[in-house]
């Protein structure tokens, strides 16, 4: 994807989120935003996911500009996935209701033709044996990797994940982080948000620093971790990198 | 101490006290006299059964729509919802019963009383049931919202498919308990003379002057309808518990 954002503006409630921000990527598989809580990340996130509308500016993805009316929007949302830090099930739902209820209902296909397409991903991510139980009874890394499936069975162009594991135990993060490094082998491009840095740096092709509503620095992974001349990015790593 | 076994024990406790005040003021029983008229208590009963449930019907439309009133982000349609419920939840249903009937329904050429008297009913219960429906949807967290956008679901498929599915068992138990208070609260449609269990009570009592054993019966006849509802309000609310 070559993602082009610019002179992205957004406020909540006379808070300005993002001021002015502009990102432009070479054509990358996985591009991975990091940097301070409450520095923009997420609201740049959900704009890119076609979640929220931008007070001003504009995205494209390989050219083609996000509309901004809601009902071209949710044609948007239906071609892309996203992935929540948490809460992503829907609770009265088994983990294959979960999954079945966006290819039934949005997509189309019959009940047994969504079976058919979810059967063969339940079982390589090994979550076949949870299948018929409710998110309740699952853990939360079980919920997690439900949940990148539903985003995923649709077959998107691209996902997008929203801190997917830091509502987690240090050992789920394991098993959702490795589903997400699987992902980047089967070729499934990605926009991540996370604050795993040393994950970010392996499975990124390009890192943008997102601080105080804008981008500080942006790049391939190597050189934003290793090379940067930024001193807030060089002090931000040098905290989180330990 | 099981707890069915706990619940006889304090039931034959309290039988055994009013037994005893009944035998201290030696109350000179005619059962006789009543039994004459058991036809009138068993009318009366399905009547208020039935009012009850046209009730139960109505005031669940009602309540809905006022919930969704009070849920609206347009001020005026909030202000219908909220002043209609603060109304009504702050007035006696007698007043309303006796306003609607002689009043409104008078001014509208609305004869018949069975329909004022459920109509009056449903709008006293769909306050409550307004209440209710409104915490049901509030207790949704914003995120099931935003999960649904996400996958492209449309406003009306996330309310069918993800909100009033959760809704619905978050409600149910309170739902079960309001019932319990409307079938109580029908009596008193007496006032405007309509043939349900309590007016039939009262007439055995005009008749026989047996007012215990004239309002005995009513009192169990109303704990028939109350108590297996109350049970089944426990045991959806057991049930919410335990998926939460």
């Amino acid at each position: 994807m070559l993602l082009d954002a610019r002179d992205l503006v957004q406020r909540f409630d006379g808070t300005t989120v993002l001021d002015g921000l502009s990102l432009a990527t070479g054509d990358v598989q996985a591009l991975v935003l990091i940097g301070p809580s409450g520095g923009g990340k997420t609201t740049l996130l959900r704009i890119l996911a076609g979640l929220d509308v931008p007070a001003a500016g504009g995205v494209s993805f390989d050219g083609v500009p996000l509309p901004r009316d809601e009902a071209a929007l949710r044609d948007y949302r239906r071609s892309v996935g996203t992935v929540f830090q948490a809460y992503n099930l829907f609770p009265h739902l088994s983990a294959l209701d979960n999954l079945l209820l966006p290819l039934v209902h949005v997509h189309g296909l019959s009940p047994a033709a969504a079976r058919d397409r979810v059967r063969e991903p339940l079982e390589r991510f090994q979550l076949a044996a949870h299948a018929h139980k409710r998110p309740a009874e699952l853990s939360g890394g079980q919920k997690q990797r439900i949940a990148i499936l539903r985003a995923l069975v649709v077959r998107p162009r691209r996902l997008f994940l929203d801190e997917p594991t830091s509502a987690l135990d240090p050992e789920m993060r394991g098993e959702v982080l490795a589903m997400i490094r699987e992902l980047k082998e089967t070729g499934v491009e990605f926009v991540l948000v996370t604050h795993e840095m040393a994950f970010a740096r392996r499975i990124a092709d390009e890192v943008a620093f997102v601080g105080d509503g804008r981008v500080l620095a942006a790049g391939p992974a190597a050189e934003i971790f290793d090379h940067c001349q930024s001193p807030r990015v060089r002090d931000f790593l040098s905290r989180t990198l330990i | 101490m099981p707890r069915w076994i706990a619940h006889l024990v304090v039931v034959a406790v309290f039988a055994g006290l009013i037994a005893v005040a009944f035998a201290r003021v030696n109350y000179a029983w005619n059962w006789a006299g009543v039994w004459e008229y058991r036809q009138k208590f068993v009318q009366g009963w399905l009547t208020t059964v039935a009012i009850s449930l046209a009730a139960l019907v109505v005031s669940t439309l009602i309540g809905s729509l006022a919930a969704l009133c009070l849920a609206s982000r347009r001020p005026l349609v909030e202000a219908i919802g909220r002043v209609y419920v603060e109304l009504i939840r702050g007035t006696p249903l007698l007043v309303q019963l006796l306003l609607g009937f002689y009043v409104v329904a008078s001014a509208v050429g609305l004869e018949n009383r069975y329909v004022v008297g459920v109509l009056v009913l449903s709008l006293f219960s769909g306050a409550y049931m307004a209440e209710i429906f409104r915490g049901g949807l509030a207790a949704i967290p914003r995120t099931q919202r935003d999960s649904a956008r996400a996958i492209g679901l449309t406003p009306w498929q996330t309310l069918r498919l993800v909100i009033l599915p959760q809704a619905l068992r978050l409600v149910l138990p309170p739902v079960a308990g309001q019932l319990v208070s409307l079938i109580k609260d029908s009596s008193l449609l007496s006032v405007i003379a309509i043939s349900e269990f309590t007016l039939n009570a009262q007439e055995v009592n005009a008749f026989t002057y047996s007012t215990l054993e004239s309002y005995l019966p009513l009192a169990a006849g109303y704990l028939v309808l109350t108590l297996p509802l109350s049970a089944l309000a426990r045991w959806l609310e057991s049930r919410v518990r335990f998926e939460a």
